[in-house]
């Protein structure tokens, strides 16, 4: 800048060309200056976004006024006046001024300024991110879309090879493979057969690689799909071309499950030994690479179809068994109808043979019988016998036999009707009499008192029992005399220990008689006894003296013993001491409506029963006071004298032979009543003498009636006890014990 | 006596007959209710059968039995149960006596609640046992108090000459 002097001397001296250059550069910078403002209101004002306003203004003051100070220091390169220099002078002042401050906002603004940019840097970063992570769920969804394709065609079908075939299609349509082919293990295990391709033709279906080769133990070892080498035997399917750089190879093992490993509830990790290896190759040349979306396609394909086999090999296996039982079913069907057959013609056999084998074997024994009556000499009379007897034999053997064969194929059924069992007693004596006495044997019959007059079962069938049962005895005996007696069998008899299979349960319209035949004849060795009962085995020491027999009776007796729920044994001492032929039977108590066979007890209304308890004496055994109070009262409204106990000593100090009922309660904890009732048997060994026990119980378990039949009560009641069930209960017992 | 009373009820009758009967039906109706509420079952029923000429108050002597009895042994129960050592034999023994109790008299909610006792006592399940024992002595309560209204309703009966209607059966 040059300093105004006031000479007069012309401005344009020998530095006149720097001064004009100088001149004609603050022009410029002034018109930069005043158009900076200018481009920058411009443009921001076209962009929506600039949140720095103020500072703009001030830049453009700034540069507004930088540029007016350049404009106005152009008239100060010739003479000015002072005006100018004034207007110089307050220019370059304002502009210090406007400068300076901007300097120091430009301190404020400048960072934001370049935190923008660093804020515009991770919004790029971030938005290429999301890029990235769509493109990734868009693979997947892909990937996710092929599964399900993929599955659904897997999954149409339960035919094993199309399952197989769809896959490898699929998977080659879906990842464009070159080649896909599946290898299952042989039934040694040692090696994977090739079974299946999807384009290739050449290599024979059949060709077999061993298993245990490395990369392929690497692949069955785990659960994902692994890269192996493409040269790899499993690879190498197609010819090898040399200038193709042949694609990866992906393989993945497929589990080939077993039906019974279903159950296992780790499936399929531990129980599945053989695998199927499926190999995926790439298009060679194409420098693609297995990415692992694709991996996870082909590893849940490969569990699909896993799954998909062993429908088809489940499917399979129920159509084998089906087919299998239904060769069974119709095989079955045809033996039992054969075996229909053969009933049928065993029984009309029988039928037939009955008829036609009796018939000629009552001609022969009634004729024999009547030759009998007529005049014979010894010699034919002996012949006549000998005819009759070994008739007769051969009918008895007849009718064993067909009897026998009934009950043993269980068409046998008992004639169950109401007789007189008295009179079968009397019948068979009358039968047995005459053989008796020609043997001089003395038969006695005891029949026991309260033995009922009459029975409900099957007469003839009871009476051949006690026929042959005493038969027996006195065929056996020479000398002597027989006894039969019979008794009703009450509960503490019943449970013999020598029958302690036997399990009688008296109830209420039934009863167990005992006939018991006792003989003082041959006797039977014990180690035979078990035989006796075997049907035709012959005793061999009495084969000797025997008249014969078929060896069946016993057997029939025995089958028609346990047709009427009961038990049949024979006892004896050895030989020459003779034997006890003991059975028990069930037999029905008839009606008892029918009131002429019972005039004495029908079945009355309450009020009368009333009377027959006037004065009955009872005792009653409860340690329970309200319990004891109750019964009490119950057994005086039906007019018993009652004394009360509340322990079992004191019963046993109380009871006396005058009471004729002890109640007990049987299940009060502290108190042993079975001990007590045990001990009531054994103070009045006589039947007669002893009261009759009744236990009071609260439960009906098993257990509790077991016991009371083992300690012999007479009876048992549930508490609580009503007034008709201890009216009944009370008749009852005395009906029978008195 | 009786003759008088027979007297004393036809005048009664005249004056009273409204009253007598409402009194009979509110007695069947008490009676009814506690059936259908399950406080009294059929036994209760059979005590009443036994009640005769003979043996007059038969039921209210025992039920007062089984008061005096039953309250025993809810003591003894608490007792029993509050010990450190409980003995579960001895509060079995207790529940079994009281159950039989009640079951003698037809006190039906008492006997189940004693069942429950029972397999909590079973168990040996202490809490349980407390609880069932609370439920036991409300029950035993309850039916004490509507024993007590039912005999005093009965009396009432009696005293203004009537006699106690007898159910066959209860109406449910």
């Amino acid at each position: 800048m040059m300093e105004s002097c006031n000479c007069i001397e012309p401005q344009w001296p020998a530095d006149e060309l720097l001064m004009k250059y100088q001149y004609i550069s603050d022009f410029f910078i002034a018109l930069a200056y005043f158009s900076i403002p200018l481009e920058l209101i411009y443009f921001v004002k076209k962009s929506a976004v600039f949140p720095y306003r103020w500072v703009l203004v001030q830049f453009g003051a700034f540069i507004v006024l930088c540029g007016a100070t350049h404009l106005i220091n152009l008239w100060t390169f010739t003479m000015h006046s002072r005006t100018v220099a004034v207007v110089m002078t307050t220019a370059k002042v304002l502009t210090a001024v406007v400068s300076c401050a901007t300097a120091l906002m430009l301190v404020h603004i400048i960072p934001d300024l370049l935190s923008v940019k660093t804020r515009e840097l991770f919004l790029k970063n971030k938005a290429a991110e999301l890029d990235r992570e769509m493109g990734l769920i868009r693979t997947q969804e892909e990937t996710g879309r092929h599964v399900r394709m993929l599955t659904h065609e897997i999954r149409s079908t339960l035919d094993r090879h199309t399952i197989l075939k769809t896959t490898l299609v699929e998977l080659g349509r879906t990842l464009a493979l070159e080649e896909c082919a599946l290898w299952m293990p042989t039934r040694s295990g040692l090696e994977l057969q090739l079974s299946y391709t999807l384009r290739q033709q050449q290599n024979p279906v059949g060709y077999t690689v061993p298993i245990h080769l490395p990369e392929i133990n690497k692949v069955l070892g785990r659960n994902c799909a692994v890269k192996i080498p493409p040269n790899s035997p499993v690879a190498r399917i197609r010819p090898l071309a040399g200038k193709y750089i042949p694609g990866e190879v992906v393989a993945v093992r497929v589990p080939l499950l077993h039906l019974s490993n279903f159950q296992i509830n780790d499936w399929p990790e531990l129980s599945t030994k053989r695998y199927a290896l499926m190999v995926l190759m790439l298009p060679s040349d194409s420098a693609r690479q297995w990415h692992v979306h694709e991996l996870e396609l082909v590893e849940v394909v490969a569990d699909q179809v896993a799954v998909a086999l062993s429908h088809a090999a489940i499917l399979e296996e129920s159509m084998r068994a089906r087919d299998l039982l239904m060769e069974q079913n119709v095989a079955l069907d045809l033996a039992r109808r054969e075996a229909e057959t053969a009933i049928r013609a065993r029984n009309d056999f029988l039928a037939v043979m009955n008829h036609e084998m009796r018939t000629p074997m009552h001609a022969i024994i009634a004729l024999s019988s009547l030759l009998q009556e007529t005049e014979l000499t010894p010699e034919q009379r002996l012949m006549v016998e000998t005819i009759m007897k070994s008739s007769n034999l051969l009918a008895t053997l007849i009718n064993d036999v067909l009897d026998l064969s009934r009950l043993e194929d269980g068409s046998f059924q008992l004639n169950i009707a109401t007789f007189n069992l008295h009179a079968v007693f009397r019948e068979v004596l009358n039968l047995i009499k005459p053989v008796a006495s020609v043997k001089k044997l003395l038969i006695t019959l005891n029949l026991a008192p309260d033995l009922p007059e009459y029975a409900v079962g099957d007469e003839k069938r009871l009476m051949q029992v006690i026929l042959n049962v005493v038969g027996n005895a006195v065929k056996f005996s020479k000398e002597g005399g027989i006894s039969i007696t019979a008794f009703v069998a009450k509960a503490e008899y019943l449970r013999d220990a020598r029958t302690p299979e036997f399990f009688p349960v008296p109830s209420d319209n039934h009863f167990y008689i005992r006939v018991q035949v006792k003989d003082s004849g041959s006797g039977i060795n014990p180690q035979d006894i078990p035989k006796l009962f075997t049907k035709f085995v012959h005793n061999q020491s009495l084969a000797t003296r025997n008249s014969g027999g078929s060896g069946l009776g016993l057997a029939i007796c025995k089958r028609f013993v346990s047709l009427m729920d009961g038990h049949i044994w024979i006892e004896s001492e050895g030989l020459g001491k003779g034997c006890t032929a003991t059975f028990i039977v069930r037999l029905g108590i008839p009606e008892k409506l029918n009131e002429s066979k019972f005039p004495v007890l029908p079945k009355v209304p309450s009020n009368h029963n009333q009377a027959n308890f006037s004065g009955l004496k009872v005792l009653v055994m409860d340690d329970n006071g309200v319990s004891r109070a109750v019964t009490k009262g119950l057994l005086l409204h039906l007019g018993c004298d009652v004394t009360t106990v509340s322990s079992g000593d004191e019963l046993l100090h109380v009871v006396s032979q005058e009471h004729k009922v002890v109640l007990l309660d049987v299940c009060s904890p502290g108190i042993d009543s079975y001990e007590v009732a045990v001990q009531i048997h054994r103070l009045y060994s006589k039947h007669h003498e002893r009261p009759l026990l009744v236990a009071l119980t609260g439960s009906t378990d098993k257990l509790t009636k077991e016991n009371c039949m083992r300690v012999g009560m007479d009876g048992v009641l549930q508490k609580p006890v009503s007034l008709d069930k201890m009216r009944n209960v009370l008749s009852e017992l005395l009906e029978h014990g008195l | 006596m009786r003759a008088s009373l027979e007297g004393e009820k036809q005048q009664t009758d005249q004056s009273m007959d409204g009253g007598l009967m409402q009194m009979q039906r509110r007695l069947a109706e008490y009676r009814n209710a506690l059936f259908k509420e399950g406080i009294l079952d059929s036994q209760y029923l059979q005590l009443q059968e036994l009640q005769d000429e003979s043996n007059p108050d038969f039921v209210v002597e025992v039920v007062s039995l089984f008061f005096t009895d039953s309250e025993k042994l809810l003591n003894d129960l608490s007792r029993d149960l509050a010990q450190q050592n409980v003995d579960f034999k001895r509060v079995d023994a207790h529940v079994h006596q009281l159950k039989g109790s009640s079951s003698s008299i037809g006190a039906e909610k008492v006997k189940n609640a004693c069942i429950v006792f029972r397999n909590f006592c079973q168990e040996k399940n202490i809490p349980g046992c407390l609880r069932c024992l609370q439920q036991i002595k409300q029950e035993f309560l309850l039916v004490k108090s509507k024993l007590e209204t039912l005999f005093k309703l009965e009396q009432q009966v009696v005293a203004a000459g009537g006699s106690i209607p007898t159910v066959q059966q209860p109406i449910l």
